[in-house]
């Protein structure tokens, strides 16, 4: 008992947590503005990896980090696109659409890094980003090393949670995506082109989870490796519902998550002895089913979810 | 400005012709990965005909590559009849293969009559009951099974890590993480000396078939049509709905579950953590080229498999990245997606003004 209390007295925790949780904040709210215009992106798991492998490269050809993040979001929103024109003019399945989108920005990620660097044995590094030095808030005692000792990306995420939910609910365009979401004739009959709120939304929402990946080659890790995206982009598709696609409960989400990731990995090396590391490994897919079911009954998704659309025809 | 007018249902060659033609234009955008590559096109075209067809050996490959393509392909096909999205053919197909090489390494001795059908249907139960979990939350609760299925993909691959590093460990292993090998008498026979070619792709053919009676010509068929048209309409009409979704789900896992025990007991003799690659979200491919038409799962899981085989062969002739495969596969995909809409409406090219009309 006293060794579950030192976890959560140290302040290393908390900052981990943090840290496990930001790539998860680009990806949910990412998941949740799509699923709010009425799309639902399974591209997000390929995103996620072609954001990791673009952003990544591009730091690596020399674009320096930031411009290493802008060609993440690039390439988010250039899959984005792709399911944007399939879903929504073209109104194919966005359940085999979105698959496929994985499929291909997956297989296209890694195919371009093997072809860029054929016979590497260890993946090259770049110098990423490191933990900001804010004057005064990172000495603070315990809340200095807990939260304000991370990286550029985990304050962008943080920004990225406040504009959202300011657009969403308190700005015409966000009335008109939430609408578009829920009612896609009452839109159309405003004079707003529905296809044009959907796609802008989907293409916005794939960039934002392209950053979330490019959090793992430029922040959490400084390579790229395959199959270093792990499910993170299907977790956050749960952590979409489990949030009730509200942009702060999104984040609460998220950062529960981090803090039950973070504690999993700290009890490991406490009873690692008895139980093997897998029982870990799964530990979060665990968690995200669980997350999915305790919120089953009243998950109130939006209701043109996985509709499409087309004009003129009710 | 592009219109789409409703068409009447399809006639069979249009069926046949637009996923052909899906593919052939996959193939044709396979060209410029390949420049990217610094291939010269036709040369490496040439390399992949050869490699997936160019000798016995290449085909017999190439067959024994399609095997666990057919049925992890008929697994997505035959769910996403019922639009039960059933994304999980890759953890079901592990769950298949651990319970094949649980039952067929020496837990039980007895001769092949006895012991390979009881392999097989141990595997074919062990990924019928991964489907389950997700098509009961899916009935009771309305949790998305796509999700579910997608997440348990991960665990259950973590749980095969954790049982071939512990209980199942193979002790002469050299320390490897692998299972004790399969006892001859649970191998499935080989169909040619001196080849890989297995009874698995047997087991596929005879699945194919038996889905396509199973959906065209009996009750629980038309059961499942109708949910996959409009589960409402069908529980209005009497239909079991929930025991239809459990049902697919059963068969769907169980497909894929014998796509395991295919790649155990026809091909490798033992099971490791990367027995697939990624042979479960290939069949979504499989199907999708199929247009979810279970003997169609048979020509398209052939097509895939010669892109496969093909693309190895030529990467290990040129030393380009085989990813190539995957991205072909990937690009198939979205093709045949979009050629459907072929197949549902017309698809006229109009002036901007006589659009007015329409859209407004």
């Amino acid at each position: 008992m006293s060794d579950i209390l030192e976890i959560l007295l140290n302040a290393n925790f908390w900052a981990a947590a943090l840290r496990i949780a930001t790539p998860l904040i680009f990806g949910v709210i990412g998941a949740l503005v799509c699923e709010r215009a009425g799309v639902l992106n399974l591209g997000i798991e390929g995103i996620f990896t072609a954001g990791a492998m673009a952003g990544w490269m591009a730091v690596w050809l020399g674009t320096g980090l930031w411009g290493g993040v802008l060609v993440a979001a690039l390439a988010g929103g250039f899959f984005g696109l792709i399911h944007a024109i399939l879903t929504v003019p073209l109104g194919l399945s966005q359940h085999v659409s979105g698959i496929g989108v994985t499929l291909f920005a997956t297989s296209l990620s890694y195919f371009i890094y093997r072809t860029a660097l054929p016979d590497v044995s260890s993946p090259p590094r770049i110098e990423a980003f490191k933990p900001l030095d804010i004057p005064g808030l990172s000495d603070l005692p315990f809340i200095g090393p807990a939260l304000f000792q991370q990286t550029p990306l985990t304050f962008l995420a943080l920004a990225i949670v406040a504009v959202t939910a300011f657009v969403l609910y308190r700005t015409p365009l966000g009335l008109a995506i939430r609408a578009v979401g829920d009612n896609p004739s009452a839109v159309e009959s405003q004079g707003l082109s529905v296809y044009a709120l959907r796609m802008g939304t989907v293409i916005a929402g794939s960039a934002l989870m392209a950053l979330g990946g490019a959090f793992l080659t430029m922040s959490a890790f400084d390579a790229f490796f395959f199959g270093m995206v792990n499910g993170r982009g299907w977790i956050c598709i749960a952590l979409t519902v489990f949030a009730s696609w509200r942009p702060g409960k999104a984040l609460i989400g998220a950062l529960l998550f981090g803090a039950f990731d973070a504690f999993q990995v700290r009890l490991q090396t406490e009873v690692g002895s008895f139980i093997p590391g897998q029982v870990f490994l799964m530990m979060p897919y665990i968690l995200s089913i669980a997350a999915l079911i305790l919120v089953a009954r009243k998950a109130d998704y939006p209701r043109a979810l996985l509709v499409p659309y087309f004009r003129g025809q009710r | 400005m592009i219109r789409f007018e409703p068409r009447e249902p399809s006639s069979l060659p249009r069926l046949i012709l637009i996923p052909v033609a899906a593919a052939i234009v996959a193939l044709a955008l396979a060209a410029i990965p390949m420049l990217f590559a610094g291939l010269s096109v036709f040369n490496a075209y040439g390399l992949m005909l050869t490699g997936a067809f160019g000798s016995v050996f290449a085909f017999t490959e190439m067959l024994t590559r399609a095997a666990p393509l057919i049925l992890t392909g008929l697994a997505a096909a035959l769910a996403f009849r019922a639009k039960l999205w059933n994304i999980g053919a890759e953890g079901q197909l592990y769950a298949g293969a651990l319970a094949a090489v649980a039952i067929g390494s020496g837990m039980i001795d007895a001769p092949s009559i006895v012991l390979i059908p009881l392999v097989v249907f141990c595997g074919a139960l062990a990924g019928g009951v991964m489907m389950l979990g997700p098509t009961l939350l899916k009935t009771r609760l309305g949790v998305d099974e796509v999700v579910t299925t997608l997440l348990l993909n991960f665990i259950i691959l973590l749980f095969v890590q954790m049982m071939l590093e512990g209980p199942m460990k193979d002790p002469m292993g050299m320390g490897w993480p692998q299972s004790e090998p399969m006892l001859d008498e649970a191998m499935l026979p080989k169909l040619m000396a001196r080849m890989r070619i297995h009874g698995g792709l047997i087991i596929a053919f005879i699945a194919a078939i038996g889905i396509h009676i199973l959906l065209k010509r009996t009750v629980w068929g038309f059961e499942i049509r109708a949910v996959g048209e409009n589960a409402n309409a069908a529980r209005h009409a009497g239909i079991p709905v929930t025991a239809t979704f459990i049902r697919v789900g059963l068969f769907s896992g169980a497909l894929a579950g014998l796509a395991g025990v295919g790649e155990v007991a026809g091909l490798k003799g033992y099971l490791t953590a990367d027995l697939s690659p990624g042979f479960g979200y290939s069949g979504i491919v499989v199907a999708m080229l199929a247009g979810l038409s279970p003997l169609g799962v048979v020509i398209a899981a052939l097509f895939i498999a010669s892109i496969f085989v093909g693309a190895d062969s030529m990467s290990r002739a040129t030393g380009v990245s085989n990813y190539l495969a995957d991205l072909i596969v990937s690009m198939a995909l979205i093709c045949v997606l979009i050629s459907g809409l072929f197949l549902r409406f017309k698809v006229r090219f109009v002036g901007a003004k006589s659009t007015e009309g329409v859209s407004k």
